[in-house]
């Protein structure tokens, strides 16, 4: 029978099916960083049970690490309660045995950049993380789901998770993207279109021209905001980019075992007659740069749309908290802050873009503050050597050490009262950044061009 | 912090809102904490404050938002939550789930709910339930009129002054979760040979999955 890449991923890590119709799926992997794992180490703890393979965790703490003064490591931490976090992740690494890229280390980083920057992430893989953006994994060929504390306690305990087999959804986006439209651009036309729940109980494939001209890092930001459209995952199939990606990392196969994983790997991708429940068109074309407006990724415009009328409760609602009004363009929006970062937008190829941008020019005065922050260690070094930090700086970006930042705030990177940011982030929600912070989600091209301009202004018509 | 029950009678708390996420059930600041409990009185803190809230505070200090449904007298004790379409979405943050019942929640009713959110409560013993648009508007006036109603979860019915209101479905083995209070992680456990033997086929297929850092 033919089968999507999502039944064949399944079907490879399916143990046994109970007899309530719940599967145990078998975890190849499993990330852990400092927010969603203490409590399942105590639960471990009290019940005085053991993780099942200690070799299939990798940690590091990313959420709550400052983002300045890192050469201090846990002692520049100032809020106690985060430090405690820090190291009680230490301390658990330390007890099991588990490998972690500590605040310290040069590997640090978010949990979603450092997985596949090590090879920890592999095609035909499961992966699982306490922290829903799991979904980034997906864009090499690798089933990988976001959990909840419970989840990786279970997982922690015996290395599978109980699971019921979710639906397959296919998301071809077709054409070329204009220059200018980026990855980020796409994935928020697909949360346009389906909106936030649409994609609830599915595993969605994206697929089609555009995907399979997309880089493995654009792939990533894509498959980062599947959680965005309602999926718990994102796929997208096995090519000779995957293969190009993930040769030669740390913990990627070599010599024999590469050769026999490739045999694999060139498996990973779905029968042409395989069957989705549901198939979603985008015409990759006709996509401009987008704008998310309100406290939600479905609300979202073209750079040169207009915000829509308040026709329900929840867009009056996103309305006032965001303080605008309808038919106000993008570029009306008076900004405040930039955030370039996160695990949808903080790779090596973003902050190249985004450098492209701003090279040679200015901050606008108008924005109090422009933050960069590098998703790793390692893309941080590598900005280092390119000069990108530098073309950043000289115009008047500040240039942060890795971690998740302004996305969610828990350090001290936050948005005041009020304020607008233009980010490259996932998430608007009310608060996110900061209390009574605004969000707007966009892509690295279109943040690093608010930055200079002071507003939004089209990206397309800069790169022309 | 378990909820075992198999009936429950209590008030609702409508919530009328689409898309309440897992930021708004309770903001970053707290999830700092390594413990389960406590979340409680920062529950929906950012609607439920006039100010910003931080971890450790006494709340009894702090202003409250009168307009927000928590802090409506007719709405105290009510706990059962209503909300509409897609409750829960956003982060995996279980301790989303763990305010909810800490503030006293029992039960979570709403239009449709984020896959993550929904496994959580399950995990918690909290009950949430999916209803029909209908349903949940008749449940809104309800809640207006301060009735209480009756969640029978072993028959599966919500019943109000005596009639029916309505069928609710939910798959057996997360019921029993609710009913019994079942250890999940003693139950796959009884399943251990199976997963070592997975394990060992696994590890002949594909042995670079179990090899350790391959600087090679
Ligand atoms: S960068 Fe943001 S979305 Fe990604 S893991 Fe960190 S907090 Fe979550």
């Amino acid at each position: 029978m033919s089968k999507t890449l999502y039944d064949k991923l399944w079907d490879a890590h399916a143990v046994i099916q109970r007899n309530d119709g719940t599967h145990l799926l078998y975890i190849d992997r499993h990330l852990i960083h400092e927010v969603t794992s203490p409590q399942a180490f105590e639960g471990l703890k009290l019940a005085n049970r053991k993780p099942w393979r200690i070799s299939a965790n990798i940690a590091t703490p990313d959420h709550n690490v400052p983002t300045t003064n890192r050469e201090d490591g846990l002692d520049g931490i100032s809020d106690e309660v985060a430090k405690l976090q820090v190291t009680t992740l230490d301390d658990n690494c330390k007890e099991h045995g588990i490998t972690q890229f500590d605040i310290l280390d040069k590997r640090q980083g978010i949990v979603h950049v450092v997985g596949p920057e090590q090879g920890v992430t592999l095609p035909g893989m499961t992966i699982v993380c306490g922290d829903s953006h799991t979904s980034t994994h997906g864009a090499l060929a690798t089933l990988a789901m976001g959990i909840g504390t419970s989840e990786v306690e279970h997982v922690l305990a015996t290395q599978c998770l109980v699971a019921s087999k979710l639906k397959n959804m296919k998301v071809s986006i077709d054409g070329e993207l204009s220059k200018g439209v980026s990855p980020k651009d796409v994935t928020l036309a697909v949360i346009e279109k389906i909106g936030t729940a649409g994609g609830t109980g599915y595993a969605i494939e994206y697929c089609g021209e555009v995907i399979r001209n997309m880089s493995i890092e654009g792939r990533m930001t894509v498959c980062n905001m599947a959680i965005e459209a309602g999926a718990r995952a994102g796929l997208v199939a096995f090519d000779k980019k995957t293969l190009e990606y993930v040769q030669n990392r740390p913990y990627s196969p070599k010599g024999n075992d590469l050769q026999l994983a490739i045999a694999q790997w060139h498996e990973l991708m779905s029968d042409e007659d395989a069957i989705f429940e549901e198939t979603i068109h985008i015409d990759g074309s006709s996509l401009k740069p987008k704008v998310s407006w309100g406290t939600s990724p479905e609300m979202v415009i073209d750079i040169d749309g207009t915000i829509p009328e308040a026709s329900s409760e929840s867009l009056s609602h996103a309305l006032k908290y965001m303080n605008l009004k309808p038919g106000m363009k993008p570029s009306d929006i008076k900004l405040d802050q930039i955030f370039i970062g996160s695990c949808t937008n903080s790779r090596i190829e973003d902050l190249r873009i985004a450098a492209q941008v701003v090279k040679g020019k200015k901050v606008s005065d108008r924005i109090k503050r422009a933050i960069v922050v590098p998703g790793s260690g390692l893309v941080s070094a590598a900005a280092v050597e390119e000069g990108l930090d530098q073309v950043f700086v000289e115009a008047g970006f500040e240039w942060r050490a890795p971690g998740c930042s302004m996305c969610l705030a828990m350090n001290p990177d936050q948005l005041g009262e009020g304020e607008h940011c233009a980010s490259t982030s996932n998430r608007n929600f009310e608060g996110r950044q900061g209390y009574g912070g605004r969000t707007h989600l966009v892509s690295p091209a279109t943040a690093a061009a608010a930055a200079i301009s002071g507003n939004f202004v089209d990206v397309r018509e800069l790169v022309e | 912090m378990k909820n075992n029950y198999n009936f429950h009678i209590g008030r609702i708390t409508p919530l009328s809102r689409d898309n309440v996420d897992t930021d708004q059930i309770i903001p970053k600041q707290f999830l700092k904490s390594i413990k389960k409990s406590g979340f409680g009185p920062n529950l929906f803190d950012a609607w439920r404050y006039e100010d910003e809230g931080y971890p450790g505070q006494d709340v009894s200090e702090r202003s409250i938002n009168k307009d927000f449904i928590l802090n409506q007298e007719k709405f105290l004790g009510a706990d059962v939550l209503l909300s509409k379409d897609n409750f829960g979405c956003g982060s995996s943050r279980e301790h989303a789930v763990w305010s909810l019942m800490d503030y006293g929640f029992k039960v979570v009713i709403a239009q449709s709910f984020a896959d993550i959110f929904y496994n959580n409560c399950f995990k918690n013993g909290l009950l949430p339930i999916q209803l029909s648009k209908e349903i949940i508007t008749k449940l809104f006036d309800i809640a207006e009129q301060k009735k209480e109603i009756e969640i029978d979860l072993l028959n599966q019915v919500i019943v109000c002054e005596g009639n029916e209101l309505c069928r609710f479905e939910i798959d057996p083995f997360r019921k029993e979760c609710i009913l019994e209070g079942l250890d999940e992680i003693g139950l796959s456990l009884k399943f251990s040979e199976d997963i070592k033997n997975f394990e060992i086929k696994r590890s002949l297929d594909a042995p670079w999955v179990f090899n350790e850092r391959n600087e090679g």
